[in-house]
């Protein structure tokens, strides 16, 4: 974190560029939306525009771009944990459990020996 | 008996104990609303057909606009303290406070709009798990707002005491408030455009 008044009022330019930036991207997040994609295209747009801005706030605003190294492994962890948790609803699609995936073919058999 | 490492940082980790407190209390953050947007995935996927158009896009941009700007007067209430510069602070920290208000003021009406046309909760998957994320989210408004009240009001004392603990303490409420800015940036596009 900077201490010295030069680089705290560098800083202060930097924050209201990144303000005005984050605006910028919140209209065309809507301007894209008014155009209305194909859902698929317009929830990669939308999600590339959020995680941009969210970068920029993490970053900048809560000083993640020069924080201390333990600060990086609680958060390693919490990337690895928050990766699980938006992997469940792809578990929940492809997982098998309660369908019959040999049924069929044990079926065929029995057929094949009467 | 004085805390340790209140102001100054531990040698080993380089950190002020309320530092690593705050970045552990956010990542436990991370995992509450990852779990819930989880859930608004799973429910969205599973579901034959999903609301479009349901939402005011209008009042969700102005709401976004209204917690990106109080983001940018939160960290410049924390880099008036570094420069010394408390009236500027108190300013900032006012305004900070006001977007606060203005944003729950905001979705007071939206939700209002909603109440008035019978779309509660239990009127379909998708407003349920709308007002789910909506309404934690606006909690966390809610709590960041009290922080803020007390160092405006009573909590301002310490400028006067101990101004390095109170620039420690205005700073991470900064870092709790950029996540509530954060979590917002996501919810915006994934509950009003998509």
């Amino acid at each position: 974190m900077h201490s010295d008044p030069e680089a705290i009022r560098k800083s202060i330019r930097t924050y209201v560029m990144i303000g005005a930036a984050l605006f910028v991207f919140t209209g065309i997040t809507v301007a894209v939306n008014q155009i209305h994609l194909a859902i698929p295209l317009a929830i990669t747009v939308a999600l590339i525009i959020a995680t941009a801005k969210g970068s920029m706030v993490a970053s900048v605003f809560m000083h993640l771009s020069h924080e201390k190294k333990w600060i990086y492994g609680a958060l390693v962890l919490t990337v690895i944990g928050f990766i699980i948790l938006m992997s469940v609803p792809f578990f929940t699609v492809h997982d098998s459990i309660g369908t019959p995936i040999e049924a069929p073919a044990a079926e065929h058999a029995a057929g094949a020996v009467h | 008996m004085n805390i340790p490492y209140v102001v100054e940082e531990r040698p080993d980790s380089g950190l002020t104990n309320g530092k690593l407190g705050i970045w552990l209390f956010l990542a436990s953050e991370v995992m509450l609303f990852g779990a819930l947007f989880s859930t608004y995935i799973i429910l969205r996927t599973g579901a034959e057909e999903w609301p479009h158009g349901e939402l005011n896009v209008w009042l969700g941009m102005a709401n976004t606009f209204i917690l990106i700007g109080s983001s940018v007067t939160m960290v410049m209430a924390w880099a008036s303290l570094k420069l010394n510069d408390f009236g500027k602070h108190r300013l900032y920290l006012i305004a900070t406070f006001l977007l606060a208000a203005a944003f729950l003021v905001n979705k007071y009406f939206e939700y209002a709009a909603h109440f008035q046309r019978g779309e509660v909760p239990a009127h379909s998957t998708f407003l349920a798990i709308y007002y789910t994320l909506t309404g934690l989210h606006g909690i966390h408004i809610l709590g960041g707002m009290i922080v803020m009240a007390y160092f405006i009001g009573p909590g301002v004392r310490m400028w006067k005491t101990n101004p390095e603990q109170f620039t420690n303490r205005i700073e991470y409420t900064g870092l709790y408030w950029h996540f509530v800015d954060l979590v917002w940036i996501f919810l915006f596009p994934v509950l009003y455009l998509l």
